[in-house]
């Protein structure tokens, strides 16, 4: 089959491999029928998420067709159409019984890596490091999905593909931070980053029922894609201080939760950010925590932080004066995917939403490397890249 | 609690050790096979020492001694059930080829070794108590002279059940004695370590989480050495169907 190898920081080819096979007795092979580039990808392509090895497969948002099933899974039948989550939990375990099951103590075959980095380890995830399980990934035609008998979510026949892709990640991402932020009527929340899960966050904080969403980026599309979302926007290169506008916008209250959807790679112009810059750079350190201090110093006293954002090792320069004395709650952690899939499918059959508005561009597999390089420098005003595993590529 | 402080530090000195001149090693035999030249192949075969002595470290005969706790959630009674049948530890324990019972206290053990090598026991239940403890001795007379035993405690608030493993080995000298301790690895308590959590994956999941045999691109020379050098951490697969069955009739009986 076709499948998209990470070989090192912006070097990922479409290669020949061998197929995936059942190795376990909960696995499923799905037949890809759309799958997605993700901005967590990113971090991997820029290279500064340690533990991938080259030869990877990645991509974890990906949905499809039961083709085989192990002979322990019960709840699928092949031919079964299927969106995959891309958190794996065994729903067995102590944190699966209580819904934290991007948290699953069993799908993770290294997790002695992530236990000597964190403490603990949380569950595998698809095409990501080695350190959450080196899973193949599913930006590919064929891919195993182990412990099937959890993961994926049916979907009815009649429903097109680009609507409930996003079930696998961003969708139920950008929901979770905005649930996070335990909303209450007259709440003002702040979104930093209006990439594919800031926009979902900026719909779910109007549905769980924010009185006001601000969002935050530097891109007019991404901005303008906001505005169509409900949201009043703040360009951060257009104003003196993200902190002193948002401060003007609540009169002097603070946002009464701020969502971090940017993560490592925050962007900026400060003198901090260049110091993180250089410091990322020289691989001195995993991440670049701008957006995480600004939150924590933007937040109203005794608000919440609410963190999607991923990061992958220690940051630096924390304002943990601000944290501590002003009474701030962080809500963090992957996505809960198993909590959100079902009530969110609700949701778009209801017409409530259609995910596919975030999408731009569509490209056959084979040209998933430029779609990883237009995501990453938003250019061709890409906001988010679909790909189609059995198209063919366009000639060059 | 000062004990496990020093045995944690002393793991850790231990530990660095060994990935210094196991990493070192590895470093310096890339960069002398890559220069193609006699000097090269002096910085090789340098580089190769290095990696072997790290290899090796904690490889001695002498005495084995291993211990772990892991909480499972199931009850202990089909925690207690699933290891009294003996022929189940070689599904998790990584150093077990197999394991046939002769009768109801008494067993037949064999160890995988490197190689064609095989260590064969046989082995006896000395104590036990219903859902609490097996307690196992080797029989006095064998080369691997060993011993072992399980506690399974209720956790708090409905947590599963805490199983705590100890294991004894005493390793005679000589070739065979080091290929034997090699299979617990520089710390054979953190292998036991990872043996428990696959129990624990095997009675909460039915399965053993695994990435060995799945697809992917073309692995660089550096990647394969890695896998060379610790096949140890990528757990295997587990026998499929039948491996399942066997766990439904320890739950059932």
């Amino acid at each position: 089959m076709k499948a998209l190898c990470w070989y090192g920081a912006e070097d990922v080819r479409v290669e020949s491999v061998e197929d995936p096979k059942i190795l376990n007795p909960h696995d499923a092979i799905i037949k890809i029928t759309r799958t997605a580039i993700c901005g967590s990808d990113l971090h991997l392509y820029d290279g500064y998420m340690p533990t991938l090895e080259a030869g990877d497969i990645l991509g974890h948002e990906f949905m499809g067709e039961v083709v085989e099933l192990g002979p322990e899974v019960k709840n699928l039948k092949v031919g079964d159409r299927v969106v995959v989550p891309f958190t794996i939990a065994c729903g067995k375990c102590f944190f699966c019984e209580q819904q934290l099951w991007s948290l699953c103590d069993n799908t993770n075959p290294n997790a002695w890596i992530a236990e000597s980095i964190m403490g603990y380890s949380p569950s595998g995830l698809y095409g990501y490091t080695h350190m959450t399980g080196g899973y193949a990934g599913g930006q590919a035609q064929y891919a195993r999905v182990p412990f099937a008998n959890v993961g994926p979510l049916k979907i009815p026949d009649g429903i097109p593909d680009d609507k409930v892709l996003f079930l696998t990640d961003i969708f139920p991402t950008g929901y979770m931070a905005a649930e996070n932020c335990n909303i209450h009527p007259g709440d003002v929340i702040a979104i930093w980053g209006c990439g594919p899960v800031g926009q979902f966050a900026i719909r779910s904080c109007k549905m769980l029922g924010a009185e006001r969403v601000i969002a935050i980026d530097r891109f007019p599309e991404r901005l303008r894609m906001a505005e169509e979302g409900g949201a009043e926007v703040i360009n951060y290169e257009q104003v003196d201080s993200v902190l002193g506008t948002l401060r003007d916008m609540t009169a002097n209250r603070g946002p009464d939760a701020c969502i971090d959807a940017v993560g490592m790679e925050a962007s900026g112009h400060s003198i901090p950010f260049l110091y993180d810059n250089i410091k990322q750079k020289m691989r001195m350190s995993f991440d670049r925590p701008q957006v995480l201090r600004e939150v924590i110093l933007a937040v109203r006293k005794g608000g919440t932080v609410s963190v999607p954002g991923v990061y992958g090792g220690f940051v630096d320069k924390m304002p943990m004066g601000a944290f501590m004395n002003k009474g701030v709650t962080m809500r963090t952690g992957q996505t809960h995917m198993m909590r959100y899939m079902k009530p969110l499918l609700d949701r778009i059959m209801k017409g409530e939403i259609d995910p596919s508005f975030v999408i731009s561009h569509v490209l056959p597999l084979e040209e998933a490397p430029h779609g990883y390089k237009i995501f990453r420098d938003k250019q061709e005003n890409c906001t988010k890249v679909v790909l189609d595993p059995w198209a063919e590529a366009k000639a060059a | 609690m000062n004990n496990s402080q020093n045995r944690s530090t002393r793991r850790n000195t231990r530990a660095w050790s060994r990935w210094g001149a196991l990493l070192g090693g590895s470093a310096l035999a890339i960069y002398g096979i890559s220069r193609r030249s006699k000097s090269g192949a002096a910085l090789a075969a340098a580089g190769g020492v290095l990696v072997y002595s790290g290899s090796r470290l904690n490889s001695q005969p002498g005495t084995i001694h291993a211990e772990s706790s892991f909480t499972v959630n199931v009850q202990p009674e089909e925690a207690y059930r699933f290891w009294l049948n003996f022929e189940n530890l070689p599904k998790f324990m990584s150093h077990l080829q197999s394991v046939h019972k002769i009768d109801d206290r008494r067993s037949e053990w064999v160890a995988r070794g490197p190689m064609q090598f095989r260590v064969k026991w046989t082995a006896e239940i000395v104590d036990q108590r219903e859902n609490e403890w097996i307690v196992w001795r080797s029989d006095p007379n064998v080369a691997f002279r060993n011993s072992g035993s399980v506690q399974f405690r209720r956790a708090p608030g409905n947590r599963g059940t805490e199983v705590t493993v100890a294991l004894q080995y005493d390793v005679p000298a000589g070739a065979v004695g080091k290929a034997f301790a090699r299979l617990f690895g520089k710390d054979p308590s953190q292998t036991i370590y990872e043996d428990l959590r696959h129990f624990k994956q095997l009675m909460e999941a039915g399965e053993i989480a695994t990435t060995v045999g799945q697809s992917h691109g073309r692995r660089s020379k550096i990647v394969r050495l890695g896998h060379a050098l610790y096949p140890d951490v990528r757990p295997r697969p587990i026998q499929t169907a039948q491996g399942r069955e066997t766990l439904q009739e320890a739950r059932v009986s």
